[in-house]
């Protein structure tokens, strides 16, 4: 197999958050809307510039980015619409990097944002895939909260977690989280309320699902020279990794992609799992953090558990982890949930955090994860970003 | 622990009704061949000719060598329970009403994995199951992991007995009670727990053997009922519809007679009027009332039992006229499951091979029973199906039917005047 | 009918109404309604199955002042011929099936009013439900109210419309129905020798329920089709009938080849004529 080109003088820059609310009237297009509109206001560019859009969005629908173009008046020489839940971040990196690399494009903006009615979740669940409407939806309609409490249920069996294990992620996202002013949960969180909290769907309980809310992130992807010329402070890319339907014979899924492609990417990007200062894991549910773990060699497969015991994760700690509080703690709009990692990363490694500090950060992973079509999440990406 | 079915309290009478809600019943096209089989209480799944991989959720091509050439085949349903939650909270109303619900993963011996309701008596995660199929309220497949031994009951997990249309502690209608096959399903009933049992009879001048042997099953109501007659059907409803969980019509004319063997309209016109009018009668009449009742309580309104025939699948020319009006009934049938379905009422369709009674006399062994047809219903009731075709005639033929129709129409007719 | 009172001067009458309705309307008679009320209720006659079935009556509403007819109600009604209170034409017979003007739309309209002669049987009927008008009874009726004339109706009053409950009216048992009727003999001397008009009963059929078994099977219809003569089924109230001089209106349906029908059948009563 031919080594992977390298991400030469990528840079991702204008980190933008459209702040999240649990319900909103509003539909995808004003979110998405809003996030170019401050995208091109940061960058202090004309909408004219650019030139190239990637969006990641469920309640878009009837629409997908070929809609938001005339909604939002752009014309366009490369366009991307990923419907990859969480890993769309990810992959709209992967995407961008090679269209600004062969000139294809030159300012790519990559946002993704949902709006949440009251019946959005609901709608979304439905309709979320033709196996999952088939074989999933009617066995309870529960939604992702029956898929991950199936994967955490057997990874504790299997590996022997513990909840107060899970608990002390969550526990340590709420304390990054306190400082995000952007955080929809606001209220502290000890592990005594994290262990005993309402169960909703056996073993998981209240603090272990996501809240489903309105909101957009954004960012733009472009050569170094665009971002210098432009005077914009940026994060370099130095790797990145997409994997779908990784390990179908697993019986349950307590692997993810990452694990066949962590190598390559820590070689692609120059450095080690060592190396890296922070980490911006895919965490709508606590366990799969410790598939991100395990997946991208912060400790080998089966030791997760070992490895949250060993660490402390607020952005001060051994291990800064969901700096700005995690999709658990901040929220999950939709298909920006996975992007949310990624402006966190960018705002870490430019210098312009909204909260928490990770102290001489020069090394960051962000991770996506997403889609259980079936009995398994098929997407999942990573990415290594480095301080200018 | 599982609890048994116990005998329901009394309705608080100035509480409303609770109205019916459905489990999500969207399924692609191809996953409608898992509610086929379901319908006859079969679990099949999708194998590839060409490479014999198992296929689940159901697909268009093969998932290992990407054939096309997928057919379904009966399952045994054997497999491992591998991970399991308990549901407290849900999107849909439906489950969101029932909380909470036992689901989990199953990893099939023939290789591939399910998701299923978990029934209360099966052990905790990992233990070895069995995977049946039913059919949930809205009336599509769904699969439920069993005990690996032993006879399933579907009736002591309370969640799942109402996927079923257990007779227990229910007030049923038999529309017929006076043929051979009408006193057999009432005795039936009674057997299996039924609460009340409202026997219909028309032409009380006529007189049947073992009929007022009946009125000594303490359930027994003997109340008029022609269905020939809409006054009749809409009288009888009018006292007693707001109360019938289960309908049984089992008003049936039966006259062996093929066009050129009787001149003249009038006895097909009474097979009709019996057949496929009274079918429509009942139904405008006690429709709605059941549909209102649909999630009322543990013993709700929950099923429509027609007893159909063989001959309605495929015309017996012989019977020629009958045949037809039993096909005009299965038609209509298909009307009403779709109307009582908006309410989560199943409709049960019963097609026997001939019977051992005064019309099907010169038809050739084997022949069925009125208890064997009895027997058929209750099962029915008591499981989860919609498609009954009970005895080997029964079977012989629904098999020859879906395998060559026109074969079967041309076999059928080898035996015509 | 235009009977002249006795020693009045005989004019020619003018206006048929108004004499009519003055007759009526004065003591001078009354009406007595002989048919039951055609509904889905009444029992319709019973055959083995495998022979073709007369209907019993049955109404199916078209519309009742709604969507399917916002300003008026009206039914579609279907029924045997032979069904409810019915008039039976010669060709109802296979023994009067040749006969001139036998069938419902060829009868004679003059032929639907006529006398009636009525034969009280109903303490015997009450006693025996077989039982049968003999020869013996007719010469006694004959004595009391002298000789049945020619074209008249002879009904035979067994009280039996007094069984409301469908199945004493039917009367079945696995021997089959037993209701009374005329015996063979009784309907040769009523068609020979008295050249009646016709045979009426309050039970389902003109024939005892047993009639299957005389000889001829079922005579009343035999004899009375095969002379050209008349029979009334099902009929009430003829406990309010004098034995003699009630005039009875027995028009059918004018059914084309029309073997019977149903029908309005009553009475016409000179009023100082009481019933029994």
């Amino acid at each position: 197999m031919p080594a992977r080109a390298a991400y030469d003088d990528v840079v991702l820059a204008v980190p933008v958050t459209i702040p999240y609310v649990r319900y909103s009237i509003k539909s995808a297009h004003w979110f998405l809307g809003r996030a170019m509109a401050e995208l091109i206001a940061a960058a202090g560019i004309p909408k004219a510039r650019i030139d190239g859009l990637a969006v990641a969005s469920f309640t878009l629908a009837p629409d997908t980015a070929v809609g938001l173009t005339q909604h939002l008046g752009l014309t366009l020489r490369w366009l991307e619409h990923v419907p990859m839940g969480g890993a769309s971040g990810i992959v709209s990196i992967r995407r961008a990097a090679r269209a600004v690399q062969s000139a294809d494009a030159e300012i790519v903006a990559c946002i993704a944002g949902d709006t949440n009615h009251t019946d959005s979740f609901r709608r979304n669940t439905a309709s979320f895939s033709q196996f999952s409407q088939d074989a999933v939806y009617p066995y309870g309609s529960a939604g992702p909260n029956a898929s991950f409490a199936f994967l955490t249920d057997y990874y504790m069996r299997k590996y022997g977690a513990q909840r107060e294990d899970f608990g002390k992620l969550c526990v340590a996202q709420r304390n990054n989280a306190l400082k995000n002013p952007l955080a929809l949960l606001k209220k502290p969180l000890t592990l005594d309320q994290y262990l005993n909290a309402r169960l909703v769907a056996d073993p998981l309980r209240l603090f272990d699902c996501v809240m489903p809310c309105a909101g957009a992130e954004g960012f733009l992807v472009m050569r170094r020279g665009t971002a210098e010329h432009l005077g914009l402070r940026y994060a370099r890319l130095m790797g990145a990794i997409e994997r779908h339907n990784a390990f179908p014979d697993d019986p349950v899924q307590y692997r993810g992609g990452w694990a066949l492609d962590s190598e390559a990417l820590y070689e692609q990007a120059g450095v080690g799992p060592d190396d890296i200062d922070f980490v911006e894991t895919y965490d709508d549910y606590p366990v799969i953090n410790l598939l991100q773990f395990e997946g991208l060699g912060f400790c080998r497969e089966g030791e997760g558990t070992a490895f949250i015991r060993a660490n402390t994760f607020e952005a001060t700690g051994t291990f800064p982890l969901n700096t700005s509080g995690g999709q658990l703690s901040v929220g999950q709009a939709g298909a920006a949930g996975g992007h949310l990692g990624i402006i966190e990363a960018i705002r870490q490694l430019t210098g312009e955090t909204l909260g928490a500090r990770v102290p001489n950060a020069r090394h960051g992973l962000v991770s996506g994860f997403g889609m259980i079509n079936y009995d398994r999440g098929i997407c999942s990406g990573a990415a290594v970003l480095a301080a200018a | 622990m599982p609890e048994p079915a116990t005998q329901p309290k009394l309705k608080n009478p100035v509480l409303r009704t609770r109205q019916p809600t459905l489990p999500p019943a969207s399924r692609s096209r191809v996953a409608l061949g898992l509610t086929a089989a379901a319908a006859r209480g079969r679990l099949e799944l999708q194998v590839c000719r060409d490479c014999g991989a198992v296929q689940f959720p159901p697909r268009e091509v093969c998932r290992t060598c990407l054939s096309h050439c997928l057919v379904w085949r009966l399952q045994d349903g054997r497999g491992e329970l591998l991970t399991e939650t308990m549901l407290r909270n849900a999107q849909e109303l439906f489950f969101r009403e029932r909380l909470p619900w036992r689901v989990g993963i199953i990893h099939l011996d023939a290789g591939v994995n399910v998701i299923a309701f978990v029934h209360a008596s099966v052990g905790a995660a990992p233990c070895r199951v069995h995977i049946k199929a039913a059919l949930d309220r809205a009336g599509q497949a769904v699969l439920i992991a069993v005990p690996e031994h032993g006879r399933l009951d579907l009736s002591q997990d309370p969640k799942l007995r109402e996927m079923t249309c257990d007779p227990r502690s229910r007030k049923i209608l038999v529309t017929d009670g006076k043929s051979a096959l009408g006193q057999a399903v009432v005795r039936a009933l009674a057997e299996a727990g039924a609460e009340r049992i409202w026997i219909g009879e028309a032409e009380r001048w006529k007189k049947a053997p073992g009929f007022e042997a009946l009125r000594e099953l303490p359930q027994a109501m003997i109340v008029p009922l022609d269905v020939t007659d809409g006054n009749s059907v809409r009288e009888l409803a009018g006292e007693i519809g707001a109360k019938v969980d289960i309908l049984v019509n089992t008003c049936d004319c039966h006259r062996t007679f093929s066009i050129a063997s009787r001149r003249g309209v009038e006895t097909a016109q009474l097979e009709m009027d019996v057949n496929y009018f009274g079918l429509l009668r009942l139904a405008q009449e006690f429709g709605p009332v059941i549909k209102a009742r649909a999630a009322d309580g543990p013993t709700s309104a929950v099923a429509w039992v027609n007893m159909l025939s063989i001959f309605a699948l495929s015309n017996y020319p012989t019977h020629g006229t009958y045949s037809a009006s039993k096909a005009a009934a299965f038609s209509l049938s298909q009307a009403l499951r779709a109307e009582l379905g908006q309410a989560g009422v199943r409709v049960i369709n019963i097609f026997p091979g001939p019977i051992d009674d005064e019309w099907d006399q010169l038809e050739r062994p084997p022949k069925l029973s009125p208890s064997g047809v009895a027997s058929a219903v209750v099962e029915a009731l008591k499981g989860s199906v919609e498609d009954v075709y009970p005895g080997d005639v029964a079977q012989d033929w629904l098999a020859r039917h879906l395998d060559n129709p026109k074969g079967l129409e041309r076999e059928l007719s080898e035996g015509a005047q | 009918m235009n009977a002249a009172k006795k020693g009045e001067a005989t004019t020619p009458p003018t206006d048929l109404r108004a004499i009519l309705s003055g007759v009526i309307g004065s003591s001078g008679v009354r009406l007595v309604d002989l048919t039951q009320t055609l509904s889905p209720d009444f029992p319709p006659i019973v055959l083995p199955p495998e022979m073709g079935q007369s209907r019993p009556f049955r109404m199916e509403e078209i519309s009742r002042y709604d969507d399917r007819g916002p300003g008026w109600y009206w039914n579609n009604v279907s029924f045997g011929e032979h069904t409810g209170t019915h008039f039976d034409a010669p060709i109802h017979w296979i023994s009067g099936r040749d006969r001139p003007n036998n069938s419902l739309d060829t009868l004679p309209i003059e032929h639907f009013i006529a006398p009636a002669c009525v034969i009280d049987c109903g303490a015997e009927a009450s006693a025996n439900a077989d039982f049968l008008l003999t020869v013996g009874h007719i010469a006694a009726w004959e004595k009391q109210h002298g000789r049945i004339p020619a074209g008249s109706w002879v009904l035979m009053r067994t009280d039996w419309s007094k069984r409301t409950d469908a199945v004493a009216y039917q009367n079945l048992d696995e021997t089959g129905q037993h209701t009374p009727g005329p015996d063979p003999d009784c309907v040769r001397l009523l068609v020979n020798e008295r050249d009646v008009l016709g045979f009426g009963t309050e039970t389902i059929g003109t024939d005892a329920g047993q009639a299957a078994h005389f000889a001829p099977p079922y005579p009343c219809h035999y004899y009375m089709h095969g002379a050209g003569k008349y029979g009334l089924q099902c009929l009430c109230n003829l406990d309010r009938l004098p034995a003699t001089g009630a005039l009875i209106v027995a028009a059918p349906l004018k059914i084309l080849g029309g073997s019977g029908s149903p029908l309005r059948v009553f009475a016409i009563v000179p009023a100082s004529r009481g019933g029994g």
